[in-house]
């Protein structure tokens, strides 16, 4: 059974310990930034940044609420940059966890196509087209432990487990949620394996905190015609 | 703390003001949540919206300084509607006390004022004694001078309108916090007020606190679980350095630090023991003499007898009414008057309020020692902005010190927990831990003294003996503060033999010079039994409300809650029965729970009769009951709305003393202020981020939090960016009548003007963790380059939470 993160965005306070530990564990460089008028930082994810804390001000129903969202890769179900790139040895899915990991052959993929084709807009190139994104700690949940901003985060608003606990959890809090924001959601929890529970529209969280109408999770037309040629496509990279 | 902080979850209402905890202190987050998921209503009041307030149920801003206003305003609302907690105001505080005639308050001054000296006669406010010299009490509470109806009438003034035209916060919004807040009156609710330096960091902090210590008292919210006062202490040891007293007026344990006229061990034992005349007031202060006579013990050991005092004419004593805070002593330096300086484990360039004058103060001396773990602003101050390294002769010695992950000891948290921490890795290259740097100064000191010098008996008769193998041993200095037995004695049918540690705990020293302590309140913490401070037993006492008994140690005696027998009515009975923190065992004849405020039983028995055995609640005041008026403080035994020393509005609406009449005020260049001035129309207040800590210097060089808060800001509102034409994101100059500092404007929705007074008033904020060494481009410097040299009249703490700036384009 896969594994699945349930992120609580009512119990978030954007203390970014999550960004940092992320960083820490994958030992990566810090980027030069600037303030630029926003906590947010750095502005957007990137190959050395795996997540970013999005911070919107909305005025909702007259009130000011300052939303918060830890974006990072959903690790989809069905991921269309995997099906995108049809290549397993540069982007394949760990079936003992669900991760959808990437290697150092995303190199020699076209990133713009598979940037193109992720429905949150995670992937992020290096100068030289490799490519990168939250790899959901594989190494330390095989080895038994918690992601790194999972276990880092203070007040619970990160869990991860097994994806029906996750679930089961998931359905519990937006039931409590529910009962003072009516139009609290489970982001797209059907099709991804990072479940976000958000107090109002998705959408004011962040642009890509919901599937892209374009993109949704599930088969493009693109995508169909590659799976129909996958097992050829594969025997080929194998072959070459 | 008067609580701890995983006893946030069990508050129904939580009132976060003067403190941003969701930033400053994210753990509490985790527990303010749980109590949220339990149904509590959180409420956050702040200048700005922060992190935490877009966590609360409820939001309100008010103007920074305003405060008292504020909460003055909810004191006459519970009042008014007889919102509080009846049978707790009447047993537990001192509501029914009878206050003398000589006290007064006529516009907006106490009776007893010395407008020369700044200060009080505060002999005109004591309460009105009967025959035996115990307060007259008026139960009936009709007595127009009980403190009741005195409180009334102080109050009578702080309706919403004026509280309002103050603050800023709508009438509407007043009521909504007032309504909620005042709802755990009830019998059996819990609130409990989450602050920090929001509160302490103005002319009128200590007040501020007292405001919300008289609400959480006729709200029956003090001793009880999810209730009490607590403080959120902004560094890790914080609560530890003030036990220990890392400050001038407290000797360890909160013992008054002598002034030069209490001449003898005696004069200073009348002048600063409490005496209570009522049989039933614990008056714990009356312990005095075996806690100042232990610590002189443990200061000198066997040079300490009866015949010297034990040492107390060796004291260091401060001169009768000096002050010897920072802001007096970077005073004192910048006039000349220091000439040396130890700079250890702080940043003051950076961190004290008013830096350019620190700074400078700094060019006098003739030398300095930075200890710290790198070089920093006030190490390098010489060859800082504005300086001319020619020009000054300061010479700096640069200590380099370990980390506090490479020592072992403990920290005490703001729940007054002392946890034991193990050594990781080992100091790094020729640093050393701050206890060898203090032993081998020491050393050194009392080598040198030995062959003579002024006045050598305080350091040749130091007891001096916390190394084990040369080093640092901080299990000799845990066990120092315990306590031992210095003489055997029979106590009962217990002997103590010399040599021992002293346990269970305080009650057990002496004044006659059988014990040594190091600080009476840690008494219990190092026993036979071990190291109480690394434990670390994750079981729940048996009301499971979260006190972990066994999981470290907690000052005074591992009691969690203190003043915890107010969380039941006068027969020993909790006031709610699901999160009871102790009771009366009638049977067994003691209370179970958390550790007893003291054996005593409940005041009454069970028919509601009185107990003459049983004790008040409140053990460290003298007379045994919280304080509605508290005739201690330097500015009045009631809190008081003052402005600022800088503030936007000329008058004081609650009356004509516009500032705090007791607060310091310093009359160098380098000290201008400006109120209502043209040149600095905006409110601004400074405040911390959690991606660095205080003065920056273990975060900015960090690039992974660097990379997240890489610049000095100013967060300014939509309104004033309009009005000075500010983009988002360029930067600008944030300036003072001190100083100013160039910052990148973030706007914000967060701020948004206030109406004071009938006029639109804006505030801005800063972070205050800049500095101009790192990052290297110089260019992000300090706040407290901008904040003013004035502070408390009883902490003397600055006044950096409320000052008048200028925000101008670049």
């Amino acid at each position: 059974m896969s594994k699945s993160f349930f992120i609580d965005t009512t119990l978030c306070t954007a203390c970014r310990g999550c960004q940092v530990a992320c960083k820490q564990w994958h030992n990566l460089p810090a980027e030069q930034t600037t303030n630029r008028g926003t906590y947010e930082n750095p502005p957007d994810v990137s190959f050395n940044t795996y997540k970013v804390v999005r911070m919107h001000e909305q005025v909702i129903d007259g009130k000011l609420q300052w939303l918060f969202f830890p974006e990072q890769c959903r690790h989809c179900i069905e991921a269309p940059c995997l099906e995108t790139a049809a290549d397993p040895e540069a982007i394949y899915k760990d079936e003992a966890t669900g991760a959808i990991i990437y290697t150092a052959k995303t190199k020699g993929l076209d990133s713009k196509e598979i940037i193109e084709s992720c429905p949150y807009n995670i992937p992020r190139q290096a100068p030289d087209g490799t490519l990168a994104k939250c790899d959901m700690c594989n190494d330390r949940v095989t080895n038994g432990l918690m992601p790194a901003c999972v276990t880092t985060c203070p007040t619970g608003a990160m869990t991860f487990g097994n994806r029906e606990d996750i679930l089961k959890l998931a359905d519990q809090r937006l039931a409590a949620v529910k009962k003072t924001n009516p139009k609290a959601v489970l982001i797209d929890a059907k099709t991804v394996n990072v479940i976000y529970l958000a107090a109002y529209d998705p959408a004011l969280y962040h642009k890509n905190a919901m599937a892209s109408a374009t993109t949704g999770p599930g088969m493009t037309r693109q995508m169909a015609l590659r799976k129909l040629f996958q097992p050829l496509t594969r025997m080929a990279s194998h072959i070459g | 703390m008067t609580n701890h902080w995983i006893d946030l979850k069990n508050a129904d209402v939580i009132l976060v003001m003067g403190s941003n905890a969701a930033q400053n202190h994210p753990i509490s987050f985790k527990w303010i949540m749980e109590a949220k998921k339990n149904g509590a209503t959180l409420i956050s009041v702040d200048p700005r919206f922060t992190h935490t307030s877009s966590k609360a149920d409820i939001y309100v801003p008010l103007r920074s300084g305003t405060d008292i206003a504020f909460l003055g305003g909810m004191i006459k609302y519970i009042l008014d509607n007889k919102l509080y907690h009846e049978e707790y105001m009447l047993n537990y505080t001192n509501a029914a006390f009878i206050v003398g005639e000589a006290f007064g308050f006529t516009d907006g001054l106490f009776a007893g004022y010395d407008a020369q000296k700044r200060s009080y006669d505060k002999s005109k406010w004591a309460f009105e004694m009967d025959e035996k010299g115990v307060p007259k009490k008026d139960p009936g509470l009709k007595h127009p001078r009980c403190v009741y109806n005195l409180l009334k009438k102080h109050f009578e003034r702080y309706n919403t309108k004026l509280v309002s035209d103050v603050t800023g916060t709508t009438e509407a919004q007043l009521l909504e916090v007032y309504k909620a807040y005042s709802a755990t009156g009830q019998p059996g609710k819990a609130a409990t007020i989450m602050y920090a330096m929001g509160w302490t960091q103005h002319t009128v902090g200590v007040q501020n606190i007292r405001t919300m210590a008289i609400i959480q008292s006729l709200l029956g919210n003090m001793g009880v679980a999810g209730g009490g006062v607590n403080a959120l202490r902004g560094e890790s040891n914080v609560q530890g350095s003030t036990d220990q007293a890392l400050l001038f007026h407290i000797l360890p344990g909160y013992l008054p630090a002598p002034p030069a006229s209490f001449g003898s061990l005696a004069a200073y034992i009348e002048k600063t023991t409490p005496k209570s005349n009522d049989p039933r007031s614990a008056n714990w202060w009356q312990n005095r003499p075996k806690y100042i006579t232990s610590l002189l013990k443990s200061f000198f050991g066997d040079k300490a007898t009866d015949q010297n005092e034990f040492g107390y004419g060796w004291l260091p004593k401060l001169d009768d009414g000096k002050p010897y805070s920072w802001l007096d002593l970077f005073d004192a330096m910048y006039n000349g008057k220091i000439k040396g300086f130890f700079a250890w484990g702080q940043n003051p360039a950076c961190s004290g309020a008013n830096s350019n004058k620190t700074r400078k103060a700094l060019a006098q001396l003739d030398w300095m020692v930075n200890v710290n773990l790198f070089d920093n602003e006030t190490g390098a101050f010489w060859k800082g902005p504005g300086m001319n390294p020619a020009e000054i002769k300061t010479e700096v010695f640069m200590l380099p010190c370990a980390v506090s992950v490479e020592k072992e000891g403990s920290v005490s948290n703001s729940g007054r927990w002392m946890q034991w921490r193990y050594q990781g890795p080992k100091p790094m290259g020729s640093s050393l831990p701050d206890g060898d740097i203090i032993m081998e100064i020491g050393l050194e000191l009392k080598k040198l003294y030995a062959k003579g010098g002024v006045f050598p008996e305080p350091i040749v008769n130091l007891k001096w003996d916390y190394m084990t193998n040369h080093a640092f041993d901080a299990h000799k200095v845990a066990k120092e503060i315990n306590g031992y037995w210095v003489k055997e004695k029979k106590i009962g049918d217990v002997t103590y033999k010399a040599g021992t540690l002293v346990a269970p705990g305080f009650a057990l020293l002496q004044a006659d010079g059988s014990t040594s302590c190091g600080n009476w309140i840690y008494c219990g913490s190092y026993t036979d039994k071990g190291n109480m401070a690394a434990r670390r037993d994750a079981t729940d006492a048996p009301n499971k409300i979260g006190l972990y008994p066994n999981f470290s140690w907690c000052w005074p005696v591992n009691r969690r809650i203190i003043y915890n027998r107010a969380s039941c009515d006068p027969k020993g009975q909790p006031y709610n029965a699901n999160r009871w923190v102790v009771k009366w065992d009638a049977e067994g004849k003691k209370w179970v729970g958390d550790v007893p405020d003291g054996p005593w039983p409940p005041m009454q028995n069970p028919d509601g009769s009185q107990r003459e055995d049983g004790r008040y609640a409140f053990i460290m005041t003298k007379d045994g009951f919280a304080q509605l008026y508290g005739p201690g403080l330097n500015d009045g035994p009631f809190p008081e709305h003052y402005e600022p020393l800088e503030c936007p509005i000329e008058k004081n609406l609650f009356g004509k003393q516009r500032m705090n009449p007791t607060a310091p005020v310093f009359g160098a260049d380098a000290d201008a202020h400006a109120t209502c001035d043209p040149r600095f129309p905006y409110v601004c207040t400074t405040y911390r981020v959690a991606e660095h800590w205080q003065t920056g210097l273990m975060t900015r060089p960090q690039p992974w939090l660097l990379e997240l808060q890489p610049q000095m800001f100013v967060e300014i509102s939509e309104e004033l960016a309009k009005l000075r034409g500010i983009k988002n994101g360029e930067r600008v100059k944030v300036s003072s009548a001190r100083g100013s500092v160039e910052c990148t404007a973030v706007v914000t929705k967060r701020f948004k003007p206030l109406k004071i007074a009938g006029s639109l008033v804006h505030q801005v904020g800063v972070p205050w963790h800049y500095g101009w060494r790192w990052p290297n481009t110089g260019k992000e410097e300090s706040a407290n380059l901008l904040t003013p040299s004035t502070g408390d009249p009883n902490t003397r703490i600055p006044e950096s939470k409320a000052f008048m700036v200028n925000v101008a384009k670049i």
